[in-house]
């Protein structure tokens, strides 16, 4: 299917023009003249396409000067435009009117470039804090990540609420429980919500950065690292990218391999959350229950696979760490065992009154609403937008449709027993899936070794992990380098949900939202 | 000059302030068997009041007297408050001076100082503590007071001692109106000891926080002194409601051998109330906040059923 290429070529006629060279071939990057990238979003938008990701890089190297992306979805087509912008006059028009959760990128792109969205109503700092001098753009290739940064006053300026009776509470971002930092202002009137502001950026680490100063191949390592709960989806990412820039022939065990980490990484996340969500409404049973599985299921993994996580597992050209038949059987027998005491837990769930007045009707994000935020994962499909990247943007085995025959929930009530009964239902297609992979898995090598990415390519990806749709994009500078990496984690756009999710609650029922999302701080802050 | 009530008052107030923190180790390590997981055993709460009585006071800059004081008027009124229930014998010097009356009172006057304490730093959780506890309070007091006054109309006294003696003496059977004040009660003593459906004593999440909101800014001693309060105030509540509802085994006889006989007693059924409010506190999440005034409304509701009962029936 080649909708937003089609209504974009309509639209655009001869003034678009689509970069062949780059990979994969079935991601469609188009270039288009800086004062049309707004109308190409009006195109886009008017074709039902959700924004996935805008991002910057910075191109001077190769001899230009700023590219802007823009990367739009629509059913299992990912097209990215790009709009070439030049290094003396830094700026590109704002699609934050087309798509909501453009304001928050086009923050990060002004905060960590320095290229100025024109329209763009919020451009106070995103990431970056106040206390950096505003002209240090951490992303730019003049930027030398080696030095110490002045300190510089500076005041962020919150949104306000006033009237009588209206109350700020600042929450974060160091927590009371072990938890990331993050900073939640909320303005209550008595205990009704009638505004939450998100302030991120306590993990800011450079990471994008970072990458540029790695080799291809110990790239992986650092997006393993990207957020330590998602290390398999991320690993699979970033190696699932750079194949796409080289062509590297990717063995099938090794993509089976993958699947089967990728799907016990949901299981291990997805037990945790369901408990925290019950622990949350102070029904402590489920959440040692729970995590009473997870560990199980954690130790296998420290058993058959050398680490806790599997992280460091999947490699540039496959995985590192094969199954025997003896794996094979443990796992089976643990899925057995896992699966029968995680319906009697689910049965808990679903029979307790007062834990269901709790999770029921609390922290509503409605559709209409998602699909305007763009929200992706565990968040979408409990407010009714049917995406999965392990369905609509397959890699094996998960492109054998009729094989696996996955069954995606999606629910339409959008609140907290939404998220999770999402994540109870995505379990127990894990647990199903697991077996099938196990089954079936083909014989062969697990790996086989990259080549270097040529100079000046590009690589996308776009993989299903436990929270959602994570993308990387890859870019090669001119001796075959790496010259940026986009990581758009699920939290990227995720967060924006929660903003909107907690209005209309009350104060007490924020932590239950906010478990209900589960959003990575460190994912986000990169 | 007889000796006795003295002495089994001084004996009482040394349970109260000895056995409290066993009790709440004893509900803490019911509570993790019920979940699965491992205890840290019956005698963890006397560890950590030790550990806060050796750790330094961290005050903020613009803490008021009332911010110091109140730690020690809480475990003052509470002690005191140990002192007028009618645990071991009927036989109390301090019995027969401060009614039931007085026994809500005292609490009153603790809840509101540590309400006026969490207001008193200025921050958000304490206030919004604070503004919480006093809609708790504003509910579960007259419904307190509604059920005490049932018994008392039966018993015709609202001296504890009193109402002790008459239903131990067998004159009031097992009526609807009993049934009724002791559900009330049950379901208040949750909300004004701060456990599961109405607060959670073991979350982390300060904006669903009532009491532990109020006393976030406390540490050391202060913090000592308040968390072994809310110890024996849980343990004042199972004890009130046990004398109360089942007085069996309770001293009338003003012997030593009679306290002990009720001390034994008092152990069993504090033992098997931790086990019942485990029960409770397992099967139920919390609340949504403002379901709390129906809960509390139907313990008034009930209260007042027995009252009404009381005039029909009797």
């Amino acid at each position: 299917m080649s909708m937003l290429r089609d209504a974009i070529m309509q639209a655009f006629g001869e003034h678009v023009r689509f970069d062949h060279g780059l990979h994969p071939s079935s991601v469609a990057t188009c270039l288009v003249s800086r004062d049309r990238f707004g109308e190409a979003a009006k195109v886009m938008k008017k074709a039902y396409a959700l924004l996935a990701a805008e991002w910057a890089a910075d191109e001077t190297l190769l001899g230009r000067g700023y590219g802007v992306f823009a990367c739009y979805r629509w059913g299992n087509e990912y097209l990215i435009v790009k709009t070439e912008v030049p290094s003396d006059d830094a700026w590109f028009p704002s699609l934050s009117r087309r798509f909501v959760p453009a304001f928050r990128f086009e923050r990060q792109i002004m905060s960590l470039m320095g290229i100025t969205p024109a329209g763009n109503p919020d451009v106070r700092p995103w990431i970056k804090f106040e206390d950096w001098p505003e002209d240090a753009w951490p992303l730019r290739k003049s930027f030398d990540a080696a030095q110490q940064m002045p300190r510089v006053r500076g005041e962020y300026p919150w949104t306000r609420a006033e009237g009588e009776g209206v109350y700020e509470i600042p929450v974060g971002p160091v927590h009371a429980g072990i938890i990331e930092p993050g900073h939640f202002r909320f303005q209550a009137v008595g205990e009704d919500v009638i505004n939450l502001e998100e302030r991120l950026g306590y993990v800011h680490k450079g990471i994008e950065k970072k990458f540029e100063s790695l080799a291809w191949q110990d790239g992986v390592k650092l997006a393993g690292r990207v957020s330590g709960d998602t290390t398999v989806a991320h690993s699979i990412a970033y190696c699932r990218s750079l194949e796409s820039m080289t062509g590297c022939p990717v063995p099938q065990r090794g993509h089976w391999l993958r699947a089967l980490f990728l799907e016990r990484e949901r299981i291990a996340n997805h037990l945790g959350d369901i408990g925290a969500i019950c622990n949350d409404a102070a029904f402590a049973f489920m959440l040692y229950q729970l995590s009473r599985l997870k560990e199980l299921l954690l130790r296998t993994n420290l058993r058959l696979f050398g680490h806790r996580f599997i992280m460091d597992r999947v490699i540039p050209g496959g995985v590192a760490v094969d199954i025997d038949p003896a794996g094979k059987r443990e796992i089976f027998a643990e899925m057995e065992l896992l699966h029968k005491e995680f319906e009697r837990l689910v049965l808990i769930y679903d029979e307790n009154p007062s834990l269901e007045d709790r999770v029921r009707d609390t922290g509503i994000l409605k559709p209409a609403a998602a699909r305007e935020l763009c929200v992706v994962g565990v968040v979408a499909r409990a407010s009714g937008l049917n995406l999965d990247c392990r369905i609509f943007h397959p890699f094996p085995p998960y492109d054998r449709h009729d094989w696996m025959q996955l069954d995606v929930p999606v629910l339409i009530s959008g609140d907290v027993h939404a998220r999770a009964w999402v994540r109870i239902q995505e379990v127990r297609e894990s647990f199903r899936i697991i077996r099938k992979i196990l089954e079936d898995m083909p014989d062969g090598d697990i790996s086989v070794p990259c080549a270097q990415p040529p100079a000046d390519t590009t690589g996308f990806s776009a993989v299903e992990g436990w929270r959602g749709e994570i993308i990387y994009w890859l870019q090669s500078g001119p001796s075959g380098e790496v010259n940026r990496c986009m990581v758009r984690d699920p939290s990227g756009v995720n967060w924006l949900g929660l903003e909107l999710a907690v209005l209309g609650n009350i104060v007490p029922d924020f932590p239950l939202c906010n478990k209900s999302f589960n959003q990575s701080y460190s994912g986000h802050d990169l | 000059m007889n000796l006795y009530p003295f002495m089994t008052e001084i004996l009482q107030i040394m349970i109260v302030l000895g056995i409290s923190p066993a009790f709440v180790g004893w509900v803490r390590m019911l509570k993790c068997w019920s979940q699965g997981r491992t205890s840290a055993g019956v005698f963890q709460p006397y560890r950590d009041i030790r550990k806060l009585f050796a750790k330094n006071v961290v005050l903020a800059e613009n803490a008021s007297w009332v911010f110091r004081f109140t730690p020690y008027l809480v475990f003052g009124t509470t002690v005191l408050a140990g002192g007028i229930i009618p645990m071991l014998s009927v036989d109390l010097p301090l019995s027969a001076t401060a009614d039931v009356i007085v026994l809500v009172a005292l609490f009153a006057i603790a809840r509101f100082f540590i309400a006026l304490a969490g207001m008193d730093i200025g921050t958000a959780f304490g206030g919004m503590g604070s503004s919480r506890e006093m809609t708790i309070a504003s509910l579960a007091e007259p419904a307190m007071l509604m059920a005490i006054f049932t018994l008392s109309l039966a018993c015709r006294s609202t001296s504890l001692s009193q109402i002790v003696t008459v239903i131990f003496s067998g004159q009031i059977q097992l009526r609807p109106y009993l049934a009724f004040a002791f559900l009330a009660f049950v379901l208040i003593s949750l909300a004004e000891t701060g456990r599961i459906p109405v607060d959670n004593p073991a979350t982390h999440l300060e904006l669903t926080m009532v009491h532990e909101a109020m006393i976030l800014e406390y540490s050391g001693r202060h913090l000592a002194l308040i968390e072994w309060a809310g110890m024996m105030k849980l343990m004042l509540f199972m004890a009130l409601g046990a004398v109360l509802f089942f007085p069996w085994g309770i001293d009338v006889t003003s012997t030593a051998a009679g306290a002990l006989r009720a001390f034994l007693f008092l152990l069993l059924k504090l033992g098997a109330s931790g086990v019942v409010l485990v029960l409770i506190e397992t099967g139920l999440a919390k609340m949504r906040l403002f379901r709390l005034t129906e809960f509390l409304g139907s313990a008034f509701l009930l209260a007042t059923l027995g009252m009404l009962a009381y005039y029909i029936l009797d």
